[in-house]
């Protein structure tokens, strides 16, 4: 069993108790911990159910590729699950939940599937579930759902905030163990801006559990000596918690850092995602030992053979009393001589070489320690705990020549280095024979602008496992990245690290090497995905030699480890099937981030009111404060209409357009683009944007023009001004503004830029605001300062001057068909002028109306509204505009494509307007008209409804809509089939439902 | 006459780093060849400031002129003085082609001020904020997380950020919650203890 050691454990602090609970039972650790190692120390070495089979599992390893011993952790909005115990920090309060059993981690009844296995096999679902057809929707996809995923999803909206932060580097130096330290101080030495990032809250790596002697002191002694030199080179950043993720184009990284998860109820964001651009990129990320492919390999207690010394060492646990070592290699000998040290039974080694001469194994049998070589596991006995450990001989089927009891088993299978942030970006492997592991090609690293490679590695990420070789490696890639950015390194003797010389490994892909089915069918390669050897070797059977293939069809490395620990296993698995070599097989892609990042992080600071920006006219706080409804206009808010006590909102609408027919009504029209072009050739080029004429107009008059696209379809509207000879005003609905400055631009930049033109996007410096209605004009003279009178500004003029004070510019232009004019004034007085009109209105009735109100009196009038009547595939001449364009110009945008066969056929579909047949049915948005069949025998559709809406001023229904041929079938009565049960039928009519002869805004 | 009033009316948030409504400023953008000598004599006699060159802002929100873009310039001054520092610029530009527009209410300008001021910055904008590598007198127009801004130092601890007038209030509480104590990075400047 699993358990808390007398002494050691140098991360603790066992003066220091903390207590958390697991699956509601209160258990404690101490400060330092990881939830693993307390969770071991108190002898829980289950942890968790796998995906598939539900087979009992523990903590495989100790660090971030934990693949078992996954948690939810927290509760209600600060619940997160698949939260790696290996990597969690202990902390008071903590509160843990095992995944993927029911009802309870020791006794789960989905431990079933384990027993029907055998009907499990690689590609199961695409083989099952395929009839019948129907099958699908109603049986499988649903329980498939009910079944996959290991954690359960949160149920309440997160209460954290995270951030972003940009930070930029010389040298990014991502791993901070041995390698990292010295690549970061060679670097830092040099004059380079250096951030050296450490995923843990340790420095050190895993000096902290092996001992390397480095220049003849003790590898702590160096550690102190080199943090402190780091920590007082100005030029060099050190941060912990802070992972490598990602690794992209042009030295762009993200890093993940991890503020309060190791605090009880810690203030501030919770993760920080680092944006890093650093000039080159230094990946010191060590290596990961691989696990052996052995029968019963995944019983808890079956531990990486470093892992167990590292809980030794760091945390003083042990996974349990008795560990016997099984390995491939020299280096898992330490695992057995740190046990036997700490005074805990090792009974016997098992080498699957035929030689084991190193010092290490010299050492172990020192120790007394029993050594058989060529010796393997056929499998381990026990289900939810290690019990014994069938011996068998590694080259034969796995005959048990003898059981030894035991209640851990310590695996080592070599070791990989950790090649993700280096391939991430497109950086090459070579297969490295005699290490068996692929490593980074340096010749081919991920290059930048230039053209050179800007990822380095550095010690064991660089396939130098050894600390004599890691040393020379770390330096010279902490030169090498500063002498490639100009600084000058030091040329000094390199650090002597020396540790304990290790003879060849072995590579061991199965075991024993000719595992009978049975054995193979319980060896597991990726443990949180449950794929077995047996299932790749079906996968290659059946003709998936690919290795991208292989990998979708078993689901192999397709957990949230993405197959940290499987990955050269499985690969070699393949090779063997398919008769191949491991490199021609070659790997998987690898991507990012490393580990797998909180969604939180990715969105930032960007949520709740910051989730995204909103617009606010000058007048925002009133509409706020007066009943608005809120309606989104692009970014914008507008008021849709503003409530009064006890109204429904159509209620409030037709009062709002009531008041403004019959008496005076503002409109907050702030949001409206408002693009200034000024210069010599402004007239011109607006004769080339604009369908029709803008050269001519007179300064001080306006003129409502349209914009098309190359194409001939209208894109944006509005009323152009002419404020003098050289300037222009182009006004643009309120959602094309930015777009319609950029084609401007784009126009002016890319083809005309021989114009003598600038364009200003001045939407925001004005505050607008449109007064209509009959008593308009004297409202707006009650104010005071200009000449609003019928001949001092008549329609479609403009006039500058000072209105109660206020400098404004009026625009005598009417969107509803009253007497109207748009005021503009500098935005800082926009409150101050729809306050003094609100006040000033008040014995006229004025009341403020909205974009409800603003559409439904567009629509009375036949106005076309962009986005409503045009679509991206609507011409002026579809919508009996062809008057705005002209015939007499050279070009304009669009013309040539207007004069197209398809844009000119006359039965286009075309804008009418529509009467139901009963005035009180109201059409929705959309309704198709239909006449005769289609091809397949179903309706023919022959137009849509574009704009509907009951009128308050006709006091009945009206409608436009675009339909075939339409311009051509006044009088024509429409059918609209809105539902099974119901037709719609409508007149075709003329757009203009009120005040044809334009006789209420000209007086 | 009525009062005109800015955005955020004043708003104030104090956190690590202050953020403030910097009240009324005006703001001209003036358009035109910058390599012109006739178009950069102008400039100088009419505002004070030579050009500045590419990223360069010469003095503050309080009377400056920073470069915008390779033919945009923005002049800053008093509120009440820019419709006349306009007709001056205007009239010193005389027949070369130019712009000269108002825009001092299309804008916000927000005061920072605090010693975290280049982490608040540097959580939201793509900028290389290390002393050294920015510094008072550059300015740079880039976004804050979502949104378009420009920003300057006006010193080791203050900056000065301009920002589109609609998004004023979305610009002021995002950099609240960025300056919110508890939050610090410590990257570019160690907190006083």
């Amino acid at each position: 069993m699993s358990t808390r050691i007398k002494s050691g454990g140098r991360l603790i602090d066992r003066t220091r108790k903390v207590s958390f609970t697991f699956n509601g039972s209160r258990l404690s650790g101490f400060s330092g911990d990881t939830l693993a190692s307390a969770l071991l120390g108190n002898g829980q070495t289950l942890m968790g159910r796998s995906f598939k089979y539900h087979r009992p599992r523990g903590v495989v390893g100790a660090g971030s590729e934990e693949p078992n011993a996954l948690m939810g952790l927290g509760q209600g909005p600060t619940f997160e699950p698949n939260q790696r115990a290996t990597t969690a920090e202990l902390h008071d309060g903590l509160q843990a939940e095992s995944q993927n059993h029911w009802p309870s981690l020791s006794i789960d009844v989905g431990v079933v599937n384990a027993a029907l296995s055998r009907f499990f096999p690689a590609g199961f679902y695409y083989k099952t579930f395929m009839a019948p057809r129907a099958a699908w929707k109603h049986v499988f996809e649903p329980v498939i759902r009910k079944a996959a995923g290991l954690g359960k999803a949160p149920t309440e909206a997160d209460a954290d905030r995270y951030e972003h932060f940009y930070a930029y580097a010389d040298v990014l130096v991502i791993g901070a163990g041995m390698a990292g330290l010295q690549a970061a101080l060679e670097a830092g030495r040099a004059g380079a801006r250096v951030l050296l990032v450490e995923q843990t809250p340790h420095l050190g790596g895993r000096l902290l559990s092996d001992e390397v002697e480095i220049d003849e002191e003790t590898s702590d002694a160096w550690l102190s000596r080199t943090i402190a030199e780091l920590q007082d080179l100005p030029n060099v950043e050190i941060r912990t918690r802070l992972m490598g993720a990602g690794v992209y184009d042009h030295g762009y990284v993200t890093g993940y850092e991890r503020l309060t998860d190791h605090l009880h109820g810690g203030e501030g964001p919770r993760h920080r995602l680092w944006r890093i651009r650093a000039d080159r990129i230094v990946t010191a990320t060590g290596a990961m030992e691989r696990p052996l492919a052995f029968a019963g390999n995944d019983v808890p207690g079956v531990m990486l053979a470093a892992a167990l010394r590292d809980y030794v060492a760091l945390y003083g646990v042990t996974a349990g009393d008795r560990t016997v070592v099984v390995t491939n290699n020299d280096d898992a000998y330490r695992t057995a001589i740190a046990l036997k040290r700490a005074g805990l039974e090792v009974p016997v080694i098992l080498d699957t070489r035929d030689a084991a001469i190193g010092p290490l194994p010299r050492q172990a049998r020192d120790l007394g320690i029993r050594v058989e070589l060529g010796k393997g596991i056929a499998t381990v006995k026990g289900g939810k705990k290690v019990e014994a450990v069938e011996i068998c001989s590694q080259a034969g089927e796995g005959t048990v020549l003898e059981t030894i009891p035991c209640d851990a088993v310590a695996m080592s299978g070599g070791w990989s280095p950790v090649v993700h942030l280096w391939s991430h970006c497109g950086g090459k492997l070579v297969w490295d024979t005699d290490q068996s592991h692929f490593r980074p090609d340096p010749d081919r690293p991920p290059t930048g602008h230039d053209g050179a490679g800007f990822v380095l590695t550095a010690g064991a990420a660089s396939g130098a496992l050894h600390a004599a070789d890691t040393m020379p490696d770390a330096v010279a890639a902490g030169r090498r990245a500063a002498r490639e950015l100009g600084f000058t390194p030091s040329d000094t003797a390199v650090p002597t690290a020396n540790a304990e010389a290790e003879e060849p490994l072995q590579p061991v892909w199965m075991m024993p090497a000719g595992a009978s089915y049975k054995l193979r069918s319980k060896a597991f390669l990726d443990f949180q995905n449950d794929v077995k050897v047996s299932d790749v070797q079906l996968a290659a059977r059946e003709g998936f030699e690919s290795v991208e293939h292989a990998k979708r069809y078993t689901t192999l490395g397709m957990a949230t480890d993405q197959g940290k620990l499987s990955n050269i296993n499985g690969l070699a698995v393949l090779a063997d099937s398919l008769g191949t070599t491991i490199p021609q097989v070659g790997t998987t892609t690898f991507r990012p981030p490393y580990t797998p990042i909180s969604m939180g992080s990715i969105a930032g600071a960007a949520r709740g009111p910051l989730f995204k920006p909103l617009r606010k006219s000058p007048m925002d706080d009133w509409h706020d404060a007066n009943g608005a409804v809120w309606e989104p206009v692009a970014d914008w808010r507008r008021p849709y209409t503003y409530l009064r006590d006890g109204e429904a909102q159509h209620e409030a609408v037709h009062r709002e357009i009531r008041n403004t027919r019959g008496n005076v009504g503002v409109l907050d029209a702030s949001t409206l683009g408002k693009i200034l072009v000024q210069g010599p050739d402004a007239g011109k080029f607006l004769d080339l944007i604009y369908t029709n004429m803008m050269s001519s107009l007179k300064p001080g008059r306006c003129r409502y023009g349209l914009m098309c696209t190359e194409n001939g379809f209208l894109f944006d509207d509005g009323v152009v001004v002419r404020l003098a000879e050289d300037k222009f005003l182009c006004h643009t609905t309120s959602g094309g503004s930015e777009r319609v400055h950029a084609w401007m631009e784009e126009w002016l930049q890319t083809e005309w830029w021989d114009l003598d033109v600038y364009t200003a996007n001045v939407t925001e410096q004005y505050a607008q605001i449109a007064v209509v209605g009959p008593k308009a004009r004297q409202l707006l003279e009650s104010l005071g300062g200009m000449d609003l009178s019928r001949e001092g500004l008549s329609f479609m003029g403009m006039a500058e001057g000072d209105l109660a004070g206020i400098p404004a510019r009026v625009f005598r232009i009417s969107f509803s068909g009253e007497l109207s004019y748009e005021i503009a004034v500098p935005a800082c007085y926009g409150r101050a002028l729809w306050d003094l009109l609100m006040q000033h209105g008040a014995p006229l009735g004025v009341m403020p109306y909205g974009t409800e109100a603003l559409h439904v009196m567009r629509a009375e009038k036949g106005f076309i509204m962009i986005g409503d009547e045009t679509d991206g595939t609507v011409t002026p001449h579809d919508l009996a505009l062809g008057w705005a364009v002209s015939k007499k110009k050279q070009d304009f945008i669009g013309k040539r494509a207007l004069e197209r066969p398809d844009l000119t056929r006359p039965d286009r579909k075309q804008l009418v307007g529509l009467a139901t047949q009963d005035p009180a049915t109201v059409l929705p948005d959309g309704a198709h008209a239909v006449a005769g069949t289609n091809e397949y025998g179903g309706p023919k559709t022959i137009g849509h409804v574009t704009s509907s809406y009951y009128s308050p001023t006709l006091d009945r229904s009206i409608a436009m809509a675009l339909i075939e041929g339409g311009a051509n079938r006044m009088g024509e009565v429409l059918e609209f089939p809105v539902d099974s049960q119901t037709v719609i039928r409508a007149t075709i009519v003329d757009p203009v439902f009120y005040d044809k002869a334009g006789e209420r805004q000209d007086v | 006459m009525s009062d005109p009033r800015t955005a955020l009316q004043g708003a104030h948030f104090a956190g690590d780093v202050t953020v403030t409504d910097a009240g009324l400023i005006g703001m001209i953008s003036i358009r035109g060849d910058q390599s012109d000598s006739g178009f950069r004599t102008a400039i100088r006699d009419v505002t004070g400031h030579d050009v500045p060159d590419q990223r360069e802002m010469r003095g503050d929100a309080t009377g400056g002129l920073a470069w915008m873009s390779p033919d945009d310039l923005m002049l800053f001054c008093g509120h009440a003085q820019a419709n006349m520092m306009a007709e001056r610029l205007t009239a010193a530009l005389g027949d070369t082609h130019n712009m000269v527009t108002v825009l001092s209410d299309a804008r916000a300008v927000i005061r920072l001020h605090g010693v975290s001021v280049r982490d608040v910055l540097a959580k939201g904008a793509p900028v290389d904020l290390a002393p050294g590598k920015f510094e008072p007198g550059s300015i740079r127009r880039t976004r804050l997380g979502q949104v378009a801004v420009a920003f300057w130092l006006t010193g080791q601890d203050s900056a000065e950020l301009v920002c589109f007038r609609s998004v004023a209030g979305f610009v002021f509480d995002w950099l609240s919650v960025a300056a919110a104590h508890g939050a610090s990075v410590a990257y570019h400047a160690k907190p006083l203890t």
